[in-house]
């Protein structure tokens, strides 16, 4: 039975907008029980469509053709009164951040009998339905979950507070607007799997909006491919996934598949070696003392020209590592050496030459550039403060801008000028400026869509070729570790659990932390499909 | 929880110490209040009488210490012009200022944060630049000028002396506007702009997902979230309470302690002075106290810490 069904819908942008339609003659189905996932980069109007259908548009978006039916009959007009009446009990949607669409203030058990409350259920049947929900998105202790307030669930308990909200009526529509993009590997697995179950016992047709096709290949039915607010695909998932036909589609399953790459290394001379490092936080005062130990005893030494992944869950002291290496913090204890020489307590006048030498590269390339500052000048301050002049440096620069894929023209415009994937061309080029001999990226592709993903990813080995430096490249991600490592290291709770070479590490992982991280991240399917 | 009450409650005595020492240090260093006080011919000798009859020929922290012990004692003091304990000058003057800065307080309140919430909920109509208008108008305008004004049209228009007495509503109501149309001001501005930020939060839109109504969703979701930072903003009016209205008390002519203050800085009254001061710092430091336990009722974040 067809649960839903949008029919060429067009919605307009506001004037001045990059194109005329957010959402241009788009058409798709869904049939009860069946996942659909609706994929897409930012901007390609998923969530547009996701409003429109739960009558939200605002009135700046106004729907210009076509409509959108639910059971055959067509729904009311956007923003209109009816939709309360077919909100939760009809249809519902869950978000992103799921701890950020529940009232921090109010408990999260009064939130859900909230929602029973306005579809007119009774007190009693109400405390009932919430326990009873809270238990099928399999949270321990649904009373006791229903007591707390949202700052005390965890990102995955959250977002299964968020989808009991969605399903307490038992609506015939699901909307889950990218629910695992903000979770790492092993919630997202969770909370996947638990889509999938409720879905399959309660008959719920699922509209799933992504933008990863890892996470598509493992729970879609059918798939609709959108960009820049067209349908360019559409159809069952299984064919989608082996033989994609439109060019956008075969890219972004590449870049999704993007497998283990093994490159010809030398054994090769240490550049960095850390020793036994760890590192101790302690902050608050007299009342609220508290000591965070984010970096307990690890070791790894960097081989010259080789990339070594930091792989971990947030929280995992990957980022501390970093930081440590860097001397940007002072270690608790440990020693880390550079080219042969102690630099764990060198003191910070001599600390120039090594920041000369080891560079970063940061996650947002938003915040890491002065918006005031045309990105040449940006790039340039480094070379000039280490004595080049101004003339040398400005040409050095132009040079940098051409290496990392822009133009010499940008040396005078400002970041906001760039997008998001260009401005981390320019903090790589600024980080370049100086021929480090080490660069430590620090998630450097998270904030990027996934197509952007893999061209920069590709800059890194393009540099590292030709330049030849030691990298040390931090990432939660198994597929962007994948993608660029020789060597990886897995952090957990601070410790280092695993290290080996990529290929070994993926083939064959020793820890069961390891082996949970692998089998958590999204897109196995995607991997068999095109191992067959 | 409890390291955070105890912190705050410990913030506040360490703040409440600090203010009394600065107090005693800024009126030993103003002058000589012997020779202000003896009269304007009197030879060196009557002042030295003077100095040693009030203490002030002990060394400076033999001073500050036996001005510690009389505090601690409850004894601040007489003044040098009535002869009467401070403290009962003081209290004499408290009902008619808190009557006014209350009635400021409950006028600005009860004007500006429903302006400031339309405001929010109209953005960008007419009603919501009419409302930015005028708080920008109420918050610029010095409440001196406002209250001349005020007079001035009572006097020529009415034949009648606003404020004389604080009895009748219109002369509690005029200068209570005076007082009040500043932090009237500041009220909308802050409604709005944290009415606003809530309106359009994650939880709000996830609400309206949910099927729940659009006033429910403003009253329930919105307002709580939206009260929030107000809190501060209320409190820092609570602590101006009696400190706050000196100039509308001069212009209205006002019997109250901002009179009361200003005369005794004039006249060198120092035990009044002083007494003013302190019981103005202690307004200040529990108004913040009870705004940062409030928190603790509204906010769970905070109740968990």
């Amino acid at each position: 039975m067809e649960i839903l069904r949008v029919d060429t819908l067009s919605v307009s942008l506001p004037s001045g907008g990059d194109r005329a339609l957010a959402v241009e003659d788009v058409s798709f189905s869904i049939a009860k029980g069946e996942m659909v996932c609706l994929v897409g980069e930012s901007g390609s109007g998923k969530s547009v469509v996701a409003q429109g259908i739960m009558g939200m548009l605002p009135s700046q978006l106004p729907v210009k053709t076509g409509c959108i039916a639910f059971k055959d009959k067509n729904l009311p007009p956007q923003r209109d009164r009816a939709f309360l009446k077919l909100r939760s009990v009809s249809m519902a949607m869950i978000f992103q951040d799921a701890s950020a669409s529940l009232d921090p203030l109010r408990r999260v058990g009064d939130q859900l009998e909230e929602i029973a409350q306005v579809h007119d259920v009774d007190r009693a049947t109400r405390k009932i339905m919430v326990t009873d929900i809270l238990k099928a998105v399999q949270l321990p202790e649904p009373q006791k979950i229903a007591r707390v307030y949202p700052h005390q669930l965890s990102g995955g308990q959250a977002q299964r507070v968020v989808i009991a909200a969605a399903l307490l009526l038992d609506p015939e529509l699901l909307i889950a607007d990218e629910p695992t993009t903000a979770l790492d590997v092993t919630t997202q697995a969770e909370i996947l799997a638990l889509i999938a179950a409720l879905q399959r016992e309660r008959g719920t047709a699922v509209l799933f909006i992504t933008h990863d096709f890892g996470v598509v290949s493992d729970i879609a039915d059918r798939i609709v491919v959108m960009r820049e607010g067209k349908v360019v695909e559409a159809g069952d998932a299984k064919p989608v996934l082996q033989t994609p036909q439109h060019p956008y589609t075969q890219k972004l399953i590449s870049v999704a598949s993007a497998q283990a790459k093994l490159r010809e290394t030398a054994a090769s001379m240490p550049v960095m070696v850390a020793q036994n490092v760890s590192l101790t936080y302690v902050s608050g005062g007299l009342f609220n003392r508290r000591v965070v130990e984010a970096v307990k005893d690890v070791s790894l030494t960097l081989h010259k020209g080789r990339t070594t992944a930091v792989v971990g869950e947030s929280g995992s002291g990957k980022s501390s590592f970093a930081r440590c290496l860097l001397r940007l913090e002072d270690v608790t204890a440990g020693t880390i050496m550079f080219e042969g020489r102690d630099i764990t307590h060198l003191p910070r006048r001599d600390l120039q030459t090594l920041r000369k030498r080891v560079q970063v590269v940061l996650q947002d390339p938003f915040s890491a550039l002065n918006p005031r500052r045309t990105v040449g000048s940006a790039i340039a301050e480094g070379p000039m403060i280490h004595g080049m002049s101004s003339q040398d440096a400005r040409l050095k620069s132009e040079e940098l801008l051409e290496l990392v894929g822009l133009t010499p023209q940008a040396y005078n415009r400002h970041p906001h000028e760039f997008s998001g994937g260009q401005r981390q061309r320019v903090c790589i080029a600024r980080a370049l400026a100086l021929d480090p001999d080490v660069l430590i990226a620090d998630e450097p592709v998270s904030a990027l869509d996934v197509s952007i993903q893999a061209q920069v990813l590709d800059l890194f080995r393009d540099l590292q070729n030709r330049l030849g430096f030691t990298m040390l490249f931090i990432t939660h991600d198994l597929r962007v570790a994948a993608a660029v490592a020789d060597d990886v290291l897995v952090m957990e709770n601070g410790r280092a659990i695993e290290f080996g070479e990529a290929s070994t590490i993926f083939a064959n992982p020793a820890q069961p932390y390891t082996k949970a991280l692998l089998a958590a991240a999204p897109g196995q399917n995607l991997m068999k499909l095109s191992a067959a | 929880m409890i390291s955070y009450v105890g912190s705050r409650v410990f913030r506040a005595a360490i703040t409440l110490l600090i203010a009394i020492t600065l107090v005693f240090i800024f009126i030993r260093f103003s002058g000589d209040p012997a020779a202000a006080l003896a009269p304007p011919d009197a030879p060196q000798e009557v002042i030295e009488q003077y100095r040693q009859a009030m203490g002030l020929d002990k060394p400076l922290w033999v001073q500050y210490t036996s001005y510690l012990g009389q505090l601690f004692q409850g004894d601040f003091g007489y003044s040098i012009h009535t002869g009467l304990p401070s403290a009962q000058i003081f209290f004499e003057r408290l009902p008619s200022t808190l009557v006014l800065g209350g009635s400021a307080l409950g006028i600005a309140l009860s004007i500006g944060l429903p302006i400031g919430g339309i405001a929010a909920l109209n953005r960008g109509k007419p009603i919501d630049r009419l409302v930015m208008g005028f708080s920008v108008f109420a918050f610029a305008l010095p409440n001196f000028l406002f209250g001349l004004v005020i007079i001035l049209i009572g006097a020529l228009v009415f034949q009648t002396y606003i404020g004389a007495s604080p009895d009748s509503f219109s002369d509690v109501i005029f200068p209570a506007l005076t007082l009040g149309l500043a932090t009237m001001g500041a009220f909308a501005r802050f409604a709005r702009s944290s009415l606003l930020e809530t309106i359009n939060a994650p939880f709000m839109i996830a609400a309206e997902a949910r099927g729940i109504g659009r006033n429910r969703r403003l009253l329930r979701h919105a307002v709580p979230n939206a009260a929030i930072p107000l809190v501060t903003l209320i409190g820092l009016s609570l602590g101006g309470l009696i400190a706050g209205s000196v100039v509308t008390e001069q212009v209205f002519g006002w019997p109250g302690v901002g009179q009361l203050l200003v005369r005794s800085v004039a006249t060198r009254d120092i035990a009044t002075v002083q007494f003013i001061v302190l019981a103005v710092a202690v307004t200040m430091i529990i108004a913040n106290l009870i705004v940062d336990l409030l928190y603790l009722v509204i906010d769970p974040r905070i109740r968990a810490k």
